[in-house]
């Protein structure tokens, strides 16, 4: 077992996972967000499964371990920085969310079941994410640029 | 309508936080699919072979299930235009954001981190407030 079989278990295990909770299905997510409409509260379980049982797990292994078993040390997020950037993008994430029903995390599993809208929705996505990667190297040459 | 399914949906999120639990214990990586995906994406980065097997994992899995007689309801209420233009703005809005919906709204607030708190707050009430004005605004 090497740190490749891990990271295969665990997609295995999350894939399963979204596959189970309704949230590769679009039509589920978009009805979640309609309270107004054809409300299916259904997410809130797995949001509120998944934050737990993930909130146990880490105490459970920062507790036990130092670092992780096939790396020299757990590689988590640092920044607390809380700018511009995280509450638009992220607003724009929930836009794009609310007109497609497909998150990152359910599009993924999503390809397994072969259906075409799938495979639309995760072209785009690569491309929105291609396009915000161009955005920030000319951010960047703009910055880096002598005056 | 689809049918409201509270025990599957909570045996689904807790394999969900199980699989984050694994990949940390294991990898010491938060499960966050921007992230994960964001390094496959060329040019490759360093590390691609376990972003890569995570990724295969979470694509095989469904086929499995569907294969051992499993059933995964799936249906796309919208046109393919509505997909792409939603799909594009869901790629460009997670790469600012540094995250999504397993990397902030599971393993970051997992974390108690107060970045993922606020992305979730407000990629959450964007998409309730998107799916309101298209159904009841725009369309009702």
């Amino acid at each position: 077992m090497n740190r490749n079989t891990s990271a295969l278990v665990a997609g295995l295990v999350f894939g399963i996972g979204i596959a189970i909770s309704g949230m590769a299905n679009p039509a589920k997510v978009l009805n979640f967000f309609d309270i107004a409409g054809t409300f299916d509260p259904s997410l809130i379980f797995v949001m509120g499964g998944a934050l737990v049982t993930a909130a146990i797990g880490y105490r459970i292994v920062f507790g036990a371990r130092t670092k992780p078993v096939f790396e020299a040390k757990f590689n988590v997020p640092t920044s607390r920085t809380i700018d511009a950037r995280l509450v638009g993008g992220s607003a724009l994430f929930g836009l794009g969310w609310g007109i497609a029903g497909f998150c990152p995390g359910g599009a993924i599993p999503a390809l397994g079941l072969g259906y075409a809208d799938t495979f639309i929705f995760m072209g785009a996505m690569i491309g929105g994410m291609l396009i915000a990667r161009f955005l920030n190297q000319l951010e960047r040459r703009r910055t880096a640029a002598p005056a | 309508m689809t049918e409201f399914t509270p025990w599957m949906s909570l045996a689904g999120g807790v394999l969900i936080g199980l699989a984050a639990t694994i990949l940390m214990a294991f990898n010491g990586r938060i499960a966050g699919m921007t992230g994960i995906m964001s390094g496959v994406i060329p040019p490759l980065s360093a590390d691609w072979a376990w972003r890569a097997a995570f990724l295969a994992g979470a694509v095989i899995a469904p086929m499995i299930y569907v294969a051992l007689g499993g059933v995964v309801p799936f249906s796309a209420p919208i046109s393919t235009m509505a997909m792409i233009v939603g799909g594009l703005i869901v790629g460009v809005g997670v790469s600012y954001g540094s995250g999504c919906t397993s990397g902030h709204g599971v393993c970051g607030i997992a974390r108690f981190s107060p970045r993922s708190i606020v992305a979730t707050i407000v990629f959450m009430l964007a998409a309730f407030a998107t799916v309101f004005v298209i159904r009841h605004v725009i369309g009702g």
